[in-house]
């Protein structure tokens, strides 16, 4: 019999059409419910409160928040979607083959993460298109652009998937992205520079990792940063780094994987 | 014959402190089939789980084909081919892309010719293209077996393949197992079905609270513990065994119209003996038969057994 290719690249491969072949089964819902709820946001903030609002830093309102949007829709997106993955045949009981299967961590990290990531990458660029029918969009770093959006992506992937492995029930599932990456993004500088804020406040941002994110990719469409490009890209590459640590850990120690 | 499967010392105590399964010892010839029998909460399960690497062992050490399952699971795991004993399928999946997938996920190359054959093998041809949600039962279970068989695998795993399944089914995957073992596939099951064990495996396993308290050829465990009994159908009822026949392990049943005479399997048979005994006593018979018991009387008897001498020993 022929041997097992390492890496089981064919595994990885089956993983990943696997998983977006669920995407493509419901594209519709998943990407309408996003588009909508960004096109709202664009008729609030940017329409109704945005022609209020003076320009920030020479870049008007309704185009300042379209990076803090995209990157606000693709955290939770990127968060459910990688949970889910993982969850659903932990639940149905399915992931009793890849628990059999002569695969790694990393094929089967890299099949599940990979395909959520391509998902989340998509439907950026999807919310991309809807604004620019809204606004003047300018992007001075495209280039820069697409780094930041896959690797912001993967990182959120990665947390999903951790947090899939980790959850017991469908409402656990819904605790870190409700309870915390939705609120560090409303106050990590989504609709604001935190340059507005009370110098108290502002230094308390700088906890605030998901500011790193944000600042660095609006950075990449209009030049212009709350932090340095080089504190973002840190941040967001440490972010990575954690994740795949854990991530790590949970496929050598089986946790919450294996009995 | 050459030992394909090799399992040393195999411990399982689950989180909340149950010990599963106690120091297991197993070897497994190529090419056989090998029932594993034992009550609701054996091990058996985990067991299977174990091997195949859904379950972590918290001691001992398994091999297939030479290959540690731990060390070198790639190579181990590539050989071994698993059908759970709960039913679970990728919803909404059709059964191509499913089985499509588990050979992908095993590493072997693309083959759609061996898709359909593995496919029509099982008859889920037709339901190819279905949504498994929308198959019955017995179907999903043939789907799983089709997914197990993808990648071709030498040891397959079939925990309780014939449970909930009609009997047409259960007669199609008896054949199904034996055409797998004819082409070289080494085969382990677990059912609850004695008659299932008795009429498919070469070997039987009996496992209980975690021990493995019989391995043994299921011809020579039928002969060895099998019991036969003779009974004979009296012309004139009988109030009590005449005292001449005393020896003579016999009893009376059918209100003294039946005599039974219970011996074991592996002694040589003393009937003439005892017939000449009985004319001499002149005791005479309109009709006689004989029979053995099953395997089933004998896996109760074992299973009880075990229970007294576990009894015995927490007294202890
Ligand atoms: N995940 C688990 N956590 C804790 N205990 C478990 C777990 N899985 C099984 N057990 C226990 O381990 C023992 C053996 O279970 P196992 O499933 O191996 O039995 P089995 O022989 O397959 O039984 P059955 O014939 O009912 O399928 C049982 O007492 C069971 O309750
Ligand atoms: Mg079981």
């Amino acid at each position: 019999m022929s041997a097992v290719p390492v890496p089981n690249h064919r595994a990885l491969w089956a993983i990943y059409r696997f998983e977006m072949a669920r995407f493509l089964r419901t594209i519709w819902q998943s990407l309408a419910t996003p588009v909508i709820t960004t096109s709202l946001y664009f008729v609030v903030f940017g329409s109704a409160i945005g022609s209020r609002m003076g320009a920030i830093d020479g870049v008007e309102y309704g185009a300042f928040i379209v990076p803090g949007l995209i990157l606000l829709t693709m955290f939770t997106e990127s968060i459910f979607n990688a949970s889910f993955g993982i969850y659903f045949p932990k639940f149905t009981g399915t992931i009793y083959e890849v628990l059999s299967a002569p695969v790694s961590s990393f094929e089967v990290v890299a099949g599940y993460v990979g395909a959520a990531t391509t998902k989340s990458v998509v439907l950026a660029l999807v919310i991309l298109a809807t604004a620019s029918f809204f606004v003047d969009l300018r992007i001075e770093h495209p280039v820069w652009m697409l780094a930041f959006l896959v690797l912001v992506a993967s990182t959120f992937c990665l947390l999903g998937f951790v947090i899939g492995i980790w959850s017991k029930s469908f409402e656990q599932m819904q605790i870190v992205p409700m309870l915390v990456i939705t609120p560090l993004t409303f106050l990590g500088g989504a609709f604001y520079s935190i340059d507005m804020l009370p110098p108290m406040w502002r230094t308390f941002s700088l906890f605030n990792p998901i500011v790193y994110l944000i600042s660095g990719f609006r950075w990449s469409f209009y030049g212009q940063s709350d932090v340095s490009v080089g504190a973002s890209l840190a941040a967001t590459f440490a972010f990575f780094s954690v994740l795949l640590a854990i991530v790590w850990w949970v496929f050598r120690t089986g946790w919450r994987l294996k009995n | 014959m050459t030992g394909i499967l090799s399992i040393r010392g195999l411990t399982k105590t689950y989180a909340s402190g149950l010990k599963a399964l106690d120091a297991v010892d197993l070897d497994i010839e190529k090419g056989e089939i090998f029932a594993l029998l034992g009550p609701n909460g054996a091990g058996k399960t985990t067991l299977i789980n174990i091997v195949c690497g859904v379950v972590t062992a918290s001691a001992g050490t398994v091999t297939v084909d030479g290959l540690d399952t731990q060390r070198e699971y790639r190579q181990a795991r590539a050989r071994i081919g698993l059908v759970p004993q709960e039913l679970a399928t990728d919803m909404f999946e059709t059964p191509y892309a499913s089985v499509r997938f588990s050979r992908g996920l095993f590493g072997r190359p693309r083959d759609p010719a061996l898709l359909e054959r593995t496919l029509r093998d099982l008859s889920l041809w037709d339901k190819r293209k279905d949504r498994i949600q929308t198959l019955s039962g017995g179907m999903k279970r043939r789907v799983m077996i089709a997914k197990a068989l993808a990648h071709e695998p030498t040891v397959l795993f079939l925990d309780e393949p014939t449970a909930g399944v009609d009997v047409e089914l259960r007669r199609d995957m008896w054949a199904l197992v034996r055409r797998l073992r004819d082409s070289g596939v080494t085969i382990i099951l677990t059912t609850h079905y004695i008659d299932e064990a008795e009429e498919m495996a070469d070997r039987i396993g009996v496992i209980d609270k975690g021990r493995l308290i019989v391995v043994e050829e299921k011809r020579k465990l039928m002969k060895k513990l099998g019991r036969k009994q003779l009974t004979l159908a009296l012309s004139q009822p009988l109030a009590a065994v005449p005292a001449a026949l005393s020896s003579w392990p016999l009893a009376l049943a059918d209100a003294g119209n039946e005599l039974e005479y219970t011996f074991e399997a592996a002694q040589d048979s003393r009937i003439p003996e005892l017939l000449r005994e009985l004319e001499a006593a002149g005791i005479s018979y309109k009709d006689l038969n004989t029979k053995q018991s099953s395997l089933e009387d004998i896996f109760v008897s074992l299973v009880h057994r075990d229970d007294r001498n576990g009894a015995k020993g927490a007294a202890r």
